[in-house]
């Protein structure tokens, strides 16, 4: 218990971490109201079309007179759904390839070390952008496309990992007891990698997060659906007239993707042995 | 030197071919016909899609298939944009051009930034100056670029009419010789600073500590033991060290500034392979999109083979010690 007591401390520490987790935690509440509460239509049309910020509308309203404000909290869904997702997916692929490649390593390791090196050169936001256009929007598919590009990462981190891991003495220790290998692996070897993994799959979330808005951004999800991305999209066809419509959607992603980017790194050192802070 | 190229080339041969097989796996993967994922949905005249069928063996076995496929490939056949009544391959081609205009800029003004922040920086400075890097890279590493284009399009463009806002040259008197030069360059600033904020903060990051680095290392000890002056030592000795971590970091991170690139181009309406996506995604132009990605991605492999031949050309030591190990 001293160990997580240490590791909260070192994590509060960390001011932005503890800033970034609490703006987090109002995010998921936001999301999760949004989907409870009805009466209040997002997509609702009024006549107050292309409104510079006001007390009525505080962030102003767009096109369609749908107001911005509203847009943006209706907004926080689609980012946390697809951040969350595409994250897990993707680190419980990579903590399965990336284990057993480390652990049984020979040509199982070689392929699948070959095709993360794939995957990291390929220009990713390129690649998904082909798919997504290819077999139409949709959450589920974007969610599976951004998965399968970020896997790669976290199986590398796995693997390295799981490399050092294996072979210290407390592993060995296991081995003499007859302890089989898949048990070892899942038992031992795996939960000495956590810390590193939790940390880059919650940089995963920020990665989703951007690659999901800039999917919308060029066009890429569905009508139905209001997304910041989507929003950008139509503050760039009104560049010129209302400034309202790019600035805010623009902000939430910027601010929702530097947190999660630094609540990894406030993970990342709360749970490294090595850092004193 | 030769064996390492070889090695190198050893290195990118599978994975351009693993692009290719992924090209191919789309077109078999999305929902639909293959035989839409190959020319696309434009109207097409009578009998294409028949040849088109042949061509790529759509009913014989899927080896066969991928074989034809690789073949068609080879022979530089990307396919046929309807949309844009030309082939696939030469269209991208001439649009790249634009983009690696736009790269070009931008990967330079990160060089000179960076190099200049860092040494501004010198080995004096402490904890301000790392955490004013360590703030830009994360502000980079976490903003949408399109959305940092559209924020300097209405500031320096709109409100304060500095710049031009979008194009690559101005429109109303179509300047010509220098005159033009400059013009596409005032057009440049705004896109490549968009593009180029979170390389200023990598390669100031990487260029602060290879030169503190070189700093420290005996050849510098002797330089300055030999009385040569501190800004004799810093150019002649440190700098050239300390130089190559930044071309290499900058190498390897081609195919981020490649997908800002794209991503921004949008916003400037910068006639580039950014803006020939998105129109393609709207035409839904499929065998047009692929040669991009495909395109692209094998330009991204081509620029590290460069980044780590010039690595070992730049530094002796990479190449020796390859010799060493193989």
């Amino acid at each position: 218990m001293a160990a997580t007591r240490r590791f909260w401390h070192r994590f509060l520490a960390y001011r932005a971490g503890a800033a970034a987790t609490i703006y987090v935690l109002v995010l998921v509440v936001i999301a999760v109201a949004t989907q409870l509460l009805s009466g209040v239509d997002p997509h609702q049309l009024s006549n107050e079309v292309m409104r510079a910020p006001s007390p009525a509308h505080l962030l102003g309203t767009d096109e369609l007179g749908r107001d911005v404000l509203l847009g943006i909290v209706y907004g926080v869904w689609v980012s946390l759904t697809v951040g969350f997702s595409a994250a897990l997916a993707a680190t419980v692929l990579g903590v399965v390839i990336g284990a057993t490649a480390g652990h049984y390593g020979g040509a199982f390791d070689l392929i699948v070390m070959r095709i993360s090196e794939v995957f990291q050169v390929v220009p990713s936001f390129i690649l998904a952008a082909v798919i997504v256009a290819m077999s139409g929007p949709g959450l589920t598919r974007v969610v599976m496309v951004i998965a399968l590009l970020a896997w790669p990462q976290i199986a590398r981190l796995m693997r390295g990992e799981v490399i050092r891991i294996k072979q210290l003495e407390f592993v060995d220790a296991v081995r003499c007891l007859g302890v089989r290998e898949w048990v070892i692996l899942a038992t031992e070897v795996i939960p000495n990698a956590v810390a590193p993994i939790l940390a880059a799959g919650t940089l995963i979330v920020g990665q989703a997060i951007l690659l999901e808005a800039a999917l919308s951004f060029f066009g890429l999800s569905s009508a139905d659906l209001i997304s910041w991305g989507r929003m950008l999209n139509s503050g760039q066809r009104f560049l010129f007239n209302a400034w309202w419509l790019s600035l805010f959607p623009g902000t939430a992603i910027f601010v929702t993707v530097l947190a999660f980017n630094l609540l990894g790194d406030a993970i990342g050192s709360a749970l490294n042995p090595r850092t004193t802070r | 030197m030769r064996g390492y190229l070889l090695s190198r080339l050893a290195w990118a041969g599978p994975i351009v071919f693993c692009i290719l097989v992924i090209n191919f796996l789309i077109i078999h993967v999305v929902p639909g016909d293959p035989i839409q994922a190959l020319v696309g949905d434009f109207p097409t005249p009578p009998g294409y899609i028949e040849q088109i069928r042949h061509e790529f063996g759509l009913d014989q076995p899927i080896s066969t298939q991928l074989g034809l496929y690789l073949l068609n490939l080879a022979e530089g056949n990307l396919g046929f944009s309807f949309a844009n009544r030309q082939p696939v391959l030469g269209l991208v081609l001439d649009r790249a051009r634009f983009t690696l205009l736009l790269m070009l800029q931008a990967l330079t003004a990160a060089a000179i930034l960076g190099v200049v922040l860092a040494l501004a920086a010198a080995p004096r400075a402490g904890s301000l100056y790392d955490s004013g890097i360590t703030a830009l890279s994360l502000i980079g590493f976490s903003v949408p670029i399109f959305w940092l284009g559209q924020i300097l399009v209405i500031v320096f463009a709109i409100k304060l009419r500095w710049l031009p806002a979008q194009g690559m040259i101005s429109l109303r008197d179509t300047p010509t010789g220098w005159a033009a030069v400059t013009d596409v360059l005032w057009h440049l600033i705004l896109p490549a600073f968009s593009v180029t904020i979170y390389y200023v903060a990598i390669v100031a990051r990487v260029a602060r500590a290879s030169v503190l680095d070189a700093m420290s290392q005996d050849f510098v000890l002797t330089a300055k033991a030999k009385g040569l002056s501190r800004r004799y030592v810093l150019w002649r000795h440190v700098l050239p060290n300390a130089l190559i971590p930044v071309v290499t970091v900058i190498g390897y991170n081609f195919g981020y500034s490649l997908t800002g690139a794209i991503l921004v181009e949008t916003v400037f309406a910068w006639p580039g392979l950014g803006n020939l996506f998105i129109t393609s995604i709207g035409n839904r132009d499929y065998p047009l999109l692929q040669g991009i990605f495909l395109l692209t991605a094998i330009a991204v492999v081509i620029a590290n083979v460069v980044t780590d031949v010039l690595y070992a050309a730049l530094d002796p030591r990479v190449r020796s010690s390859y010799g060493r190990n193989a």
